[in-house]
């Protein structure tokens, strides 16, 4: 796909985003927007999946390991042609596949059920630890908040994949530098990022994680690196794409009232 | 009906009481404080408010060594990652040295709502109330959480307090007397007994005025606090009123019914039916469309009454 074309995509996933939260009157719109071009690199050009087949065996595998990002995997997903579009606006309504986090049992393409935050590495590690046993040239990957890498259990699970040589695992970190409470820098400085996994051993670097075209070369270059595995910090805007939501941590878990949604589909150009 | 209130709204404005009242208490958080709203006391008493980030077992592990060194800890985050992600924490760090730890724990059971199964703990009690010398508190309303909260601080030793994320009823008034350990007798009656904890005090409120109109009479108690329980108001309820049925926003399993049952199957057996999440996960959806589909309102209390009346 040409860069303007992976950048409509990713246009379209943030105007879902923005109507699935509205329409839900709950949800996390702040860390969904900050990660929507990362997930169009994965879905639309670097991932080995199939839509009509999401169980092949040989398949990539993506963890949301920041699961209340969910509104931007389920856009995705619905995107690249998993389940219909339409069903994106029952997000967290009654009886609905698309909870408030992702259950990797009502959703095809979800790869792990996750919400509760600091597992999904572990879970990677696991699956990637599978795919050696097997020669499964799977590839996974994974999506953590920079927040999120708080939790102590992100760096047992670094430990183990570094001791384990998994070169079929990248994680990817979204840098948005806001968490719940405020800046991570007054919350719990988890700076410098690159530098701590590098201290553990991974193959670690940053990039402009709204430029898809980088994280594309980013991503394709981790699959290159034999015997350790990649972690990419990608630099994001909280809210990215929807003016008054950009790094305002307030926006993390709550829904645009009408006319704030209103605006902010016309921030993203797109139509009611 | 009366006014309302998050047992969580009642927590941040204690805490900001009884700041003034110990000035060795600290409030710890861990990236939630907004909604827990230990971020009231922050705002007044920010050199005594520690945030830990997103690290629920360090936020507990250091509690434990602030409350061993001389502080009142009262350490939040939603239930669970509290007595779930933290548990062995809590269990080895706060339980078996004794520290001085309120774990005071929001967002429990269905009525988080939206967020759906991934952060409705029903597991939590029963956890909790498997440590030995930990006191479990899980209050009906913003006036008893207030009340109850204030003892347990004043108390020495590891506690855990159940709060709630939803708006609900105020039951009690400012001057009734409730006291940790006790049940409450919230409504006298003779035919059977509704033991009921948490918001589901009100559900049995509501179902024993349903009952009555049926001709049955229903005896209804508030078990706030879970561990150490009321044993003796327990045993006179089933003796008085031959039946019981529990009623709690928790898994049927491990938590206030098997509390009532460990008491009644002993000295005085009666049958006991179970009113609370029935062995499975929940799901997203508004809290009272989901107190109905998981079957925890004052109907499912009713059906149950009439059923172990048979
Ligand atoms: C174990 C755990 N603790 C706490 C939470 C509540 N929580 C949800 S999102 C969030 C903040 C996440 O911040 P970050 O990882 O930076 O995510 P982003 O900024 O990308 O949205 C918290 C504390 C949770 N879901 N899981
Ligand atoms: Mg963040």
């Amino acid at each position: 796909m040409t860069n303007e074309e992976l950048k409509k995509i990713a246009n379209d996933i943030r105007i879902d985003i923005v109507k699935s939260i509205h329409a839900a009157g709950s949800g996390h719109p702040g860390g969904s927007l900050s990660s929507a071009d990362i997930l169009t690199a994965l879905y639309f050009e670097v991932m080995n999946i199939d839509p009509e087949n999401p169980e092949m065996k040989e398949r990539d595998k993506f963890i949301l390991s920041k699961g209340h990002a969910n509104p931007a995997l389920y856009a995705a997903l619905a995107e690249r042609g998993f389940f219909p579009k339409e069903e994106l606006i029952t997000l967290r309504k009654p009886g609905t596949k698309l909870q408030g986090h992702p259950n990797m049992h009502y959703v095809p393409g979800v790869e792990m059920s996750t919400g509760s935050l600091g597992q999904g590495l572990s879970v990677a590690v696991g699956m990637a630890l599978a795919n050696k046993m097997d020669n499964n040239p799977g590839r996974i990957y994974t999506l953590h908040g920079d927040g999120e890498i708080q939790e102590g259990m992100i760096w047992e699970a670094a430990m183990a994949a570094v001791h384990y040589k998994l070169d079929n695992l990248t994680a990817i970190v979204d840098w948005n530098g806001l968490q719940i409470d405020g800046k991570n820098d007054d919350v719990m400085k988890v700076a410098p990022i690159a530098d701590k996994f590098a201290g553990f051993g991974w193959n670690a670097f940053e990039c402009d994680g709204h430029d898809i075209e980088d994280i594309v070369i980013a991503l394709k270059q981790a699959a290159n690196v034999k015997d350790r595995p990649t972690v990419i910090i990608a630099k994001t805007v909280k809210g990215k794409g929807v003016s008054f939501m950009e790094n305002e941590a307030g926006w993390h878990g709550k829904a645009p009232d009408d006319e704030q949604f209103e605006k902010a589909i016309k921030d993203l150009g797109g139509e009611m | 009906m009366a006014d309302k209130m998050a047992t969580r709204e009642a927590y941040g404005k204690a805490l900001c009481e009884l700041g003034a009242k110990y000035d060795n208490l600290v409030v710890m958080d861990a990236d939630l404080s907004g909604s827990t709203k230990t971020g009231e006391f922050k705002k007044v008493y920010p050199e005594r408010f520690i945030n830990m980030g997103i690290a629920e077992q360090d936020l507990y592990g250091a509690a434990a060594g602030l409350a061993l060194s001389g502080k009142i800890v009262c350490a939040s985050t939603f239930a669970m990652f509290a007595a779930g992600r933290a548990f062995e924490i809590i269990r080895n760090s706060i339980g078996y040295t004794g520290a001085n730890v309120k774990i005071c724990a929001t967002h429990a059971g269905i009525t988080v709502g939206e967020d759906g199964a991934s952060h409705q703990t029903f597991e939590d009690i029963a956890l909790m109330r498997t440590i030995p010398g930990m006191t479990v508190i899980n209050p009906s309303d913003g006036v008893s959480a207030a009340k109850l909260i204030a003892q347990a601080v004043a108390m020495e030793g590891p506690a855990y307090i159940r709060l709630g994320r939803a708006s609900v009823p105020i039951t009690y008034s400012e001057s009734d007397e409730l006291e940790i350990g006790k049940g409450n007798l919230v409504r006298e009656g003779k035919d059977v007994t509704i033991i009921a904890t948490g918001i589901m005090v009100n559900e049995a409120i509501i179902a024993a005025d349903m009952l009555s109109s049926e001709n049955i009479d229903a005896r209804v108690i508030d078990i706030h606090t879970i561990k150490p329980i009321d044993k003796d108001i327990i045993i006179k309820a089933a003796e008085e009123t031959g039946a019981i049925v529990t009623a709690e926003e928790h898994s049927v399993i491990g938590g206030l019914g098997s509390a009532v049952s460990e008491v009644t199957s002993s000295c005085c057996p009666v049958k006991v039916g179970m009113v609370g999440q029935l062995d499975t996960f929940g799901e997203s959806g508004s809290p009272e469309e989901l107190k109905k589909k998981y079957h925890m309102t004052a109907d499912d209390i009713v059906l149950k009454v009439r059923e172990v009346l048979k």
